[in-house]
Formats: structure tokens, C-alpha cells, sequence
């Protein structure tokens, strides 16, 4: 069963072929459901491997599947094949469960949009992309994979490219996750010239020979690599932009998959995390959650709080591999899959029903008349708010945990981490009560002539997969409970994975975890009591609960801009201004910059020939000076 | 008293079988232009075209017998030690016969579209690649001169061969005047390692430096000579601060010549810099690789930067060209066998990747220029072309799993072989920078918002199709199984054999 693997990506491409042929004269709705019957037979697929790999014992639970030998040079062998260990399968596992439950989704949600087929091509392609970065056995396959998903991303995002902001931010999102890129490849190249390996097998057993510093140096690049996909900072700022994609695209690619990947790369890469590298990533992580966190706390747009939520939730992730906790920060992957695709979607529907109304300001109320997606975002809001027995309560919990058994900076981490709980608790329920209780605003300031407009609630197709992830975020804690040593099932699966990795082994008595917990729960309840108390019943004055500062994520975005892109802010939206195409003009941000060099040294490429002759015999000269000098 | 020392000279003995590809081309080009000026009825286009894909081939098989002599009997040479008979000239006549039967397809209907002169172009075609081949085997200077000089000769021509258009006329001045400055430095630079060493054969002049060693009595007047042999390449490779005349040329050039420039002319120039630098003067190179990195770091970066400005496709690929140079100057700095066989396989995938882009180019171009916008909603008039466009792009902008990615990857790691990290990185970055310009190309190809109702009807001759077809097949094959063409670019390494 195991050899099935190959099936698992086949499918979706196999889909993007026959959609990207077909799809148009086939049209809406029937392009869509089969991308979403592909995608669920890949889940299907994956299923039947997991099976097989099951029928294993613990520590045999690899299998290689190799396709091909593609690039035999000498001592470096780079094979086109597919690793089936238990992080794949749970990655993999995931990936198409929640991204089947997002094409379905998006089966209405796209309704009568004119590209209906194209977005599902893109869909499609974008769900191989991610399976290959998640099931290739080596680094170099996991970078095709990587590549793909952030073009995927790039054409997702600016899909409606029409409209100006969309085209800009998908050009953000290309720019910095090249900056990403980079870090991938000058590590890959390092790891190669270090040990000779970059297939995932191979790693493990031969990272012991790596130097301190050369694995330092090695993990470091990676974690640039993952900031830039994961949106940490330095790297985040592409990520709330990238809520001018449709909604299922946040959910499926900014939320529950390939902001993820980051992790997963570090995850996969545990053998080479040194200490020094790990207290980089800790801090790196939990400084991403906090400063998401506050940004997110003034946000307007139902999408963007989602956005700074995500990037912060990224943070604990970070924060969980930084304190050696993998199974703590897959876990939380897993959940956070669940419960922000959940809220995501929730969003989208209630968009949808809104008629593309984004700003909370002009909702409230709307439980009454969306009640299923009002219970449904509820259940996410608890679970991201850590309440228990929720699910993101007890990833969050054990991240928590691990934060605060780290040696020396350990409980500063817990501090900071809990501070964030306490946020993200009550900015969630700010967005809950703005949007769904309170009085109804709907149609405050409506300009003179436009229709009514009255909120209604969506669709079968975008409702069934509301209530799957539903229970999933209810119920998805179980499977790694820490109440009996057995239930431990995600942990006791994933262990072999971290063999040669510097594992974090709990060892806080039980009094201690439980106090822990306890804190953090409290930690939660205020951050909701404090919202209640504002958004709800009024007693706080909420104007001064959104600072333009912090509306403003800080200005850091501004700054950049400022820094890269010339004067002023305009920079990163002065070429989609000049033209709406989607790369046209190049590029923005670093791209812009090159191109005002370029712009500067074009004088020298004036047609004159005069000129040129004087360039050959410039650089001429210069050889023959520098040889004379250096040979004399 | 001439002729009584011409009865007392005996020439070199000579092995007529290496030099018989050369011989085809020479004899397909005269037939060419006798028949054609000789028959009374006009003959058709149609012969000149037969004739040069027809010798272009016959010569390859003619090489593929060369090559398994040279596997059962190992490397030689000819003609009193002055051409070389080893894998890499091989490696270089396949190349080059490549781009001659390619370009000669695609040249074969944009001749009929423009009403250009059909024999005039295909024997110029054929002689320029003899030029070519002859400068990739060359074991002696002067005979790598000749090479030289009889391709720079036939592509001054060629690049003005539609002489109606002031481009064109442009374009083939500015070569002219520019590439013969340039082989004035070359052949000054001949000169002057012959001063120093005393022979113009390459077998010698790396004799002479295991006899002496360090101990070189002319050490100024030889690096003087090899720093002007070095521009003359560069120049030939459009290496920056060298590659001016590129862009100009390549634009005002009819598009299958610029493939053609960009394809099998710069293969010319990069296998005589292997040939004398990483073979002959091996013994020097510590002195002449630092600046060999510091030429291709300029040439990386100026052709990535002065791409992305750019809105003419035409251009956008001339600036890539230079580009590419930069990358395989990347593994000439190496100077290791690996190195160089990063090199022969970046070139010999490039070759494919740069004619099969500019036969789309004269495809989409007419004379009114080639601007990015022309290539907007081409996937819905002609998705084949398309596909093997994107295939090119994709491949040049070096991703997974086309034959670029392969190259670029394998002239990377010979960087960091060398431990020359600082260049790998900065050869990465500019993969990462070009990566925009190829996908800006892609993606106006693919722009389904485009009206294309009202767009001309867009005709693709059969032979143009066909050579990009094939062109985009042997880039996927090529980046799917790399395997056989990396071990032929590794048994390519030029080696130095003395005349027997």
C-alpha cells in the first residue's frame, strides 16, 4: 500500500492537466467539483498509505519511494523519489483533508465569478505543488515543491487582478518570498558541501559530523527561508496583503497549508537545529507572536485580524521548534489547520452574506441571521482562544509548557507567550462580538441609492465544510492528549522522526504542568472578560482600544517601503498604480530598486559606438593593470 | 627559386576523417552558391535549406564516428599538432551543428517572410559554423584566429542581411567596427604570447611553463598577451564591461541570426577560452581566475539589472544572453575539469533554450519592434508555441526540472567546489532577480483578460514549429534525465596532444 504513494500528487496534477485543458468548456459548476472529487481522492489515497505505513513498527516507519535518478554528479546524488515517514503522512494527511473540505467550499463561495475554472486550476496545482514540498524525500524536491506553492500563492492572491491592491499584494508576497528562496538554496548548497547529503534520510545520521557553527550558520539560512514562507518577521509583511486573494485561498494556502511549510521545513531539518539556532528561532517566534498580536488587536477588516493572527500563531510555532518541542509545533499546525480554516471560511461566509461588505464596523448582530456560520466561527474562536477542551488549547498549552522548561531565557518566553494568549484571546472576541452580537449596523453611512443590505446565509456547499472543521477544532485536541502517557498518540507517532534532533523532553511534575495550564486558561478568560466588558457592554471607551499605531502593524510595512522602494510610501504602489497587468513593470519593492539602478547606469548603453570602443578598451586596460600588478 | 623550396617542403601528414565534418560544410556552401548562380530557372529557397540541414547532419554523423575513435583510442591531434581531435571539439562540432540546422529551419521561413536572400544566408550560415568548429578544435593560435575571424566575418553579414531596415544596417556597422577592434587586441595579444613563449601552439606554450615554471623570463610581455587575448573573448562572449554591441546587435539583427549569435557563436568564444586558458595557461591560474570571477560577477549583474528595464523582448533576451555568459563564466573561473564540464553542459542546453526563444521572437516580431505587450493572450492564438515559450523562459530563469535548472545548478556547485562562496551567492541572488523578467514574459502570455478577437491571425511555418517543438522537448528531457549529456560534457574536457 505504501507504494502508493506517487498516487497522492498525481491526482492533483492529474487534475490541473485535465482543468487546465478542459476547464472552460466544461465552466461552473462541474470544474469545481472535479477538483474538489481529485482532491478527496488524493486524501483518499493518503489514507491508504498511512494505512500501510501503520502496519509498521515504530521505528521501521520509513519507506523511500525513488521514481528516478536525476542528477547523478559524482558524489552527489539527487534522486526524484518520495519519503513516507510520519511527518510527511501527518503533513500529507492534513494538507488534503482540510484542502478537499476548502474546494469544496469554494465550489460556491466562486459562484459566478468569471475565471471559475481558472481558480480551480490554480487550486489544483497549488495542492500538488504542496504535497511534493511535503512528501519529496530530498531538500532539492521540497524546493520545487516550495517554489511552486509560492507561485501558486502569487497567481492565487492577485487572481483578481483587476482590482489594484490585489495585483500589488501579490507581487509583495512574490518579492519577499524570494528573499525566502535565497536562504533555501545558499543552505541547501552548504548542507551539500558540509556532508555531502541533502537527501532527508541521509541527514540525520551525518549531521553529528557537522561543526557547531557550520550547522549554526546552515540553520539559520533555513530559518530565513521559513520566515519568508511562514511570515516571520522581518519577512511577515507580505502576509496580511495577501488577504486580497478570495477567501478560500486565505483559509487553504495563508492559513491551514503552506504558511506552514516553514515549519515544516525546520521540523524536518531538526537534526542540524544546534541550541544557538534554536534560541534564534525561539525568539524569532515569540517576537512574531507578540507583534502580530498587537496588530491584530486594531484591525478593522474581518480578514486582515484573521491575517496578524495567523502570522502570530505562525510565531508559537516558531517558538514551539525554537524550544525543541516538534511535536508540540506540528500539533499546533494541525489544530490551527482546523481552527483558522474554520474562522477563515466562517469569514468568507459571512462576507458572502454581507455582499462583500470586509469591515466589522458595518456588521453586528449578524448571529441571528447567519446562525450556522455564527456557530460554527464561535467554536473557532474558543479554540483559538485556548479555551479547553478545544483544540488549540492544548497545542497552545504544550508550546506554553515547553517555552517555560527551556534553560535560561525559558520563563521570559513563557511570559511573552502567555501575554500573546492573552491578546489573541481578546482581539478573537472583539471580532466575535463586532460581528455577531452587538446591535445591527449594516447599513450605517450607506451612500444614497445603493440596495439594502441584508445578510443571508450561505449555501450547502459552504456550510457542510464549516461544520466538519467545526468539530475538527472542537475534538481535534484528542489526538495528543497529555492526561495518560498512552494518549500521547501524535507524539508517540511523530518520535521517531527526531532521532538525531535535540528533542525537548518534558519533565515538570505534574502540579507545575497543571498550574501551567491553569494560568493560561485564566490568562484567556481575562483577555475575553476585557473585550466583553469593551465591545459588548460599553464600559470601556473603545476608541482608544485601537490605536492608529498599532492599526498601522507598527509602520514597519511603511518603513520598508520608505527603505526600499525610494521616497515615500508610494513605492510598493506606484507600479501597480501605472499599470494593472500582473508582473508588468517588473516588479516593486527590490525589484524597483534594481530597475532605478538599471535606469542609472543606461546612459552607459547609449548606441554610440564611440562609447562602447571606450568601454572595451577601459576594461582592457584594467585587466592589464591588474595582472601587471599582481604579477609584479 | 620559390618553387625549388616548394618541391623540398612536405606538409604535415594528415588525418583526413576529424577534418571531413568541416570539409561537408565547405563543399554544401559552394554547392550552394554555384547551383544557385549557375542554374538558369530561379531555384527554389527550398535547396539551400535541403542542402544545409542535409551537410549539418551528415557532418554529425560523420563526428559521431569521430567520437568513437577518439573513446577506443583516446584523444589526438592533426595536421602538424594544430587541431586538436579530442572530446571537446566533438563536444563543440554537435553544438554547433545544432545551431546551424536549427537556425537554418527557422531562418528558412523568416527568409520567405522577409524576401531576404535565401543561398546567400545558408552559405554564409555554413561557413560561419566551419568557423566555429574549427575555433573549438584549434590546437595552435593562428589557426584559432582563422576560426575566429571567418565566423565574426560571415556574422557581420549575416546581422545585416535585411538591409532594408536602418537597424539592421546599424546593428552591422557597430559589429563590424567593434569586432574588429576587438580581434586587433586578440591578435596584438597572439603576438605577444608568442613573444614571451615562443610558439603559437598551444601544446608548447604549456611546455614551456612545466619547463620554466615560475621562473618565466618575459612575465610582463606574456600577461600583457593574455590579458588582450582575454578581451577578445570576452568581447566574442559579450562579457560585460565587453558586451555593448550585444543588445544593438542582437535587436537589429534578423531574430534566428541573434539565436544563432547567442547560441553558437558565444559557444565558439567560451570553447577558445577553455582551450587556451583552463588548458594552456592552467600553470597561471592563479593569476587569471580572480579576474575571470570579477568578469563574470560584472556580467551577472549587469545583464540581470539591465534586463528587468527592459520592455522589448528582443532586447530582454540579449540582456539575458549576457546574463547566461556571466553564469558560464562562473564555471570557467573554476577551472576545474568539473568546472568546465559544468560549462560545456550549460552552453549545449542554453544553445536549444536561446534558438528556440528567438524563433518565437520571429514568429510574434515584425519590423515594428517586439514589445512585451505583443506577447499578451498568445496562449489562447497559439497554445503550442506557448507551452515550449514558457518551457524556454522557465528554463532560463533556472527552475526545477528543465535543463536550465541542471546547468545552473551544476556551474554553482563548481563555485563552491572552488570555495568561491561569495560568487555561488551572488550567482543565486541573480537567478532570483532574472526570475521576474522571464515570469513578467510568461505571465503576459498567459493573461486570459486579453482580447484576442480582433488579433491578427498568427501563422507558424512548419519548419519554425518544428525546431521549437523539438527545441522545448530537449529542454524538459534534458532537465528530467540529465545523465547521458552530463557524462558527455565530462569525457569533453579538452585535452592538449603534441602532432606526431
Amino acid at each position: 500500500m505504501l507504494s502508493l504513494v506517487w498516487l497522492i500528487p498525481a491526482l492533483p496534477l492529474a487534475g490541473f492537466v485535465f482543468l487546465l485543458v478542459a476547464g472552460r468548456s466544461i465552466g461552473e459548476p462541474n470544474a469545481g467539483w472535479i477538483a474538489t472529487a481529485v482532491s478527496g481522492s488524493s486524501f483518499v489515497a493518503t489514507l491508504v498509505v498511512f494505512a500501510g505505513l501503520l502496519e509498521r513498527d515504530g521505528e521501521n516507519r520509513i519507506f523511500e519511494q525513488v521514481l528516478f535518478d536525476w542528477l547523478p554528479v559524482g558524489s552527489l546524488e539527487v534522486e526524484a523519489g518520495f519519503l513516507v515517514d510520519p511527518l510527511s503522512i501527518t503533513m500529507a494527511l492534513f494538507i488534503t483533508g482540510v484542502g478537499s473540505l476548502i474546494h469544496l467550499y469554494s465550489i460556491g463561495y466562486m459562484h459566478g465569478d468569471e475565471n471559475y475554472s481558472k481558480f480551480f486550476v490554480y487550486l489544483n496545482l497549488f495542492l500538488f505543488s504542496m504535497l511534493m514540498l511535503v512528501l519529496g524525500n530530498n531538500l532539492v524536491i521540497t524546493f520545487l515543491g516550495w517554489e511552486g506553492v509560492g507561485a501558486c500563492s502569487y497567481f492565487l492572491v492577485s487572481f483578481w487582478h483587476t482590482r489594484e491592491s490585489a495585483a500589488t499584494a501579490g507581487k509583495k508576497a512574490f518579492v519577499t518570498n524570494r528573499v525566502g528562496d535565497w536562504g533555501f538554496m545558499l543552505a541547501t548548497f552548504l548542507l551539500w558541501t558540509s556532508i555531502g547529503t541533502i537527501t532527508y534520510v541521509d541527514i540525520g545520521p551525518a549531521a553529528g559530523s557537522l561543526t557547531n557553527t557550520t550547522a549554526t550558520a546552515i540553520a539559520l539560512l533555513f530559518l530565513v527561508a521559513a520566515a519568508g514562507k511562514s511570515a516571520q518577521l522581518p519577512l511577515y509583511v507580505w502576509l496580511p496583503d495577501a488577504m486580497e486573494g478570495p477567501t478560500p485561498v486565505s483559509a487553504m494556502v495563508h492559513a491551514a497549508t503552506m504558511v506552514t511549510s516553514g515549519v515544516y521545513l525546520l521540523v524536518r531539518m531538526n537534526p542540524i537545529l544546534t541550541d544557538n539556532a534554536q534560541t534564534v528561532i525561539a525568539v524569532v517566534g515569540v517576537a512574531t507572536a507578540l507583534f502580530a498580536a498587537l496588530a491584530a488587536v486594531a484591525q478593522h477588516d474581518i480578514k486582515k485580524v484573521l491575517a496578524y493572527s495567523t502570522v502570530s500563531q505562525l510565531g508559537f510555532m516558531f517558538l514551539a521548534i525554537g524550544s525543541g518541542a516538534y511535536v508540540a509545533a506540528i500539533f499546533h499546525v494541525i489544530t490551527h489547520a482546523f481552527f483558522k480554516a474554520l474562522l477563515f471560511l466562517g469569514s468568507g461566509s459571512v462576507i458572502h452574506g454581507m455582499q462583500d461588505e470586509q469591515d466589522m464596523r458595518k456588521m453586528g448582530a449578524l448571529r441571528k441571521a447567519m446562525p450556522l456560520t455564527a456557530a460554527t466561527f464561535i467554536v473557532g474562536w474558543l479554540a483559538i482562544a485556548g479555551v479547553p477542551p478545544f483544540a488549540g488549547f492544548w497545542s497552545k498549552d504544550e508550546i506554553l509548557l515547553a517555552a517555560w522548561e527551556v534553560d535560561g531565557i525559558g520563563k521570559g518566553l513563557w511570559a511573552v507567550g502567555l501575554f500573546t494568549a492573552l491578546l489573541t484571546a481578546y482581539y478573537m472576541s472583539r471580532q466575535v462580538f463586532l460581528v455577531f452580537f452587538g446591535e445591527a449596523r449594516w447599513n450605517d453611512n450607506r451612500p444614497q441609492g445603493q440596495p439594502e443590505v441584508v445578510p443571508h446565509e450561505s449555501s450547502w456547499t459552504m456550510v457542510l465544510p464549516l461544520g466538519v472543521l467545526a468539530v475538527a477544532a472542537m475534538v481535534g485536541g484528542a489526538i495528543n492528549l497529555p492526561i495518560f502517557e498512552e494518549w500521547l498518540v501524535l507524539e508517540h507517532f511523530l518520535e521517531p522522526v527526531f532521532e538525531y534532533g535535540r528533542l525537548h523532553h518534558f519533565e515538570s511534575t505534574t502540579a507545575t504542568k497543571v498550574s501551567l495550564a491553569v494560568v493560561a486558561v485564566i490568562a484567556g478568560l481575562v483577555g475575553m472578560a476585557i473585550a466583553a466588558a469593551a465591545w459588548l457592554q460599553k464600559r470601556i471607551p473603545t476608541d482608544r482600544l485601537e490605536p492608529k499605531f498599532l492599526e498601522n502593524a507598527m509602520y514597519v510595512d511603511a518603513t520598508y517601503a520608505k527603505i526600499v522602494g525610494g521616497p515615500g510610501q508610494k513605492s510598493f504602489d506606484a507600479i501597480a498604480a501605472g499599470d494593472q497587468k500582473l508582473v508588468d513593470g517588473a516588479v516593486n519593492g527590490a525589484g524597483r530598486l534594481v530597475q532605478k539602478i538599471g535606469l542609472l547606469i543606461q546612459p552607459g548603453q547609449s548606441g554610440m559606438l564611440r562609447q562602447y570602443a571606450i568601454g572595451i578598451a577601459l576594461g582592457g586596460l584594467a585587466i592589464v593593470v591588474w595582472l601587471l600588478s599582481a604579477a609584479l | 627559386m620559390i618553387l625549388a623550396q616548394l618541391s623540398n617542403f612536405e606538409g604535415p601528414s594528415i588525418d583526413w576523417l576529424p577534418l571531413t565534418p568541416q570539409i561537408i560544410l565547405v563543399v554544401a556552401a559552394l554547392v550552394i552558391l554555384l547551383v544557385t548562380s549557375l542554374s538558369p530557372a530561379k531555384v527554389s529557397d527550398s535547396f539551400s535549406t535541403a542542402v544545409t540541414v542535409g551537410s549539418g547532419v551528415a557532418a554529425g554523423v560523420v563526428a559521431w564516428f569521430v567520437w568513437n575513435d577518439i573513446r577506443d583510442e583516446g584523444p589526438s591531434s592533426t595536421v602538424a599538432g594544430a587541431v586538436g581531435v579530442d572530446g571537446f571539439s566533438i563536444f563543440f562540432t554537435i553544438l554547433t551543428l545544432s545551431a546551424l540546422v536549427a537556425t537554418s529551419l527557422v531562418g528558412h521561413s523568416y527568409i520567405k517572410r522577409e524576401q531576404m536572400a535565401a543561398p546567400e544566408f545558408s552559405a554564409l550560415l555554413l561557413l560561419t559554423a566551419v568557423g566555429a568548429i574549427v575555433m573549438a578544435s584549434a590546437n595552435d593560435l593562428i589557426v584559432l584566429f582563422i576560426g575566429l575571424e571567418a565566423l565574426s566575418i560571415g556574422l557581420y553579414v549575416m546581422a545585416a542581411m535585411q538591409f532594408r531596415r536602418r537597424e539592421a544596417q546599424e546593428a552591422a556597422m557597430k559589429y563590424f567596427v567593434l569586432g574588429a577592434f576587438s580581434s586587433a587586441f586578440f591578435l596584438y595579444g597572439i603576438a605577444l604570447v608568442y613573444g614571451a613563449t615562443g610558439s603559437t601552439n598551444l601544446v608548447n606554450i604549456a611546455a614551456y611553463f612545466n619547463t620554466i615554471g615560475s621562473r618565466i623570463n618575459n612575465l610582463e610581455l606574456f600577461y600583457v598577451g593574455m590579458a588582450l587575448m582575454l578581451v577578445g573573448l570576452a568581447f566574442k562572449v559579450a562579457a560585460a564591461p565587453f558586451h555593448f554591441w550585444a543588445p544593438d546587435v542582437y535587436q537589429g539583427s534578423p531574430s534566428p541570426v541573434s539565436g544563432y549569435m547567442a547560441s553558437a557563436a558565444k559557444a565558439a568564444g567560451f570553447a577558445a577560452m577553455l582551450r587556451i586558458f583552463f588548458v594552456a595557461f592552467s600553470r597561471t591560474s592563479a593569476d587569471w581566475t580572480p579576474i575571470v570571477a570579477v568578469l563574470s560577477a560584472i556580467t551577472l549583474i549587469v545583464g540581470a539589472v539591465m534586463a528587468i528595464t527592459q520592455n522589448d523582448v528582443k532586447r530582454m533576451l540579449a540582456f539575458s544572453s549576457v546574463g547566461h555568459a556571466g553564469y558560464v563564466l562562473v564555471a570557467v573561473q573554476a577551472a576545474t575539469s568539473d568546472g568546465t564540464s559544468a560549462a560545456l553542459f550549460y552552453l549545449f542546453t542554453y544553445t536549444f533554450m536561446v534558438i528556440g526563444s528567438f524563433a518565437v521572437v520571429s514568429l510574434l516580431g515584425w519590423n515594428d519592434g517586439h514589445d512585451v505587450s505583443r506577447y499578451e493572450g498568445l496562449a489562447r492564438r497559439r497554445p503550442l508555441i506557448a507551452v515550449a515559450f514558457t518551457v524556454f523562459l522557465l528554463g532560463q530563469a533556472g527552475v526545477p526540472f528543465t535543463s536550465g535548472f541542471v546547468g545552473k545548478f551544476l556551474v554553482i556547485r563548481s563555485a563552491v567546489d572552488d570555495e568561491i562562496y561569495w560568487l555561488a551567492v551572488l550567482a543565486m541572488v541573480v537567478s532570483v532577480i532574472t526570475a521576474f523578467m522571464y515570469l513578467r514574459i510568461i505571465s503576459n502570455m498567459w493573461d486570459r483578460e486579453v482580447d484576442v478577437a480582433d488579433a491578427p491571425r498568427l501563422s507558424v511555418p512548419l519548419t519554425t514549429g518544428f525546431v521549437v517543438v523539438v527545441c522545448a522537448m530537449i529542454t524538459v528531457v534534458y532537465g528530467v534525465i540529465p545523465q547521458s549529456l552530463i557524462e558527455f560534457a565530462r569525457d569533453a574536457v579538452p585535452v592538449l596532444v603534441a602532432g606526431g
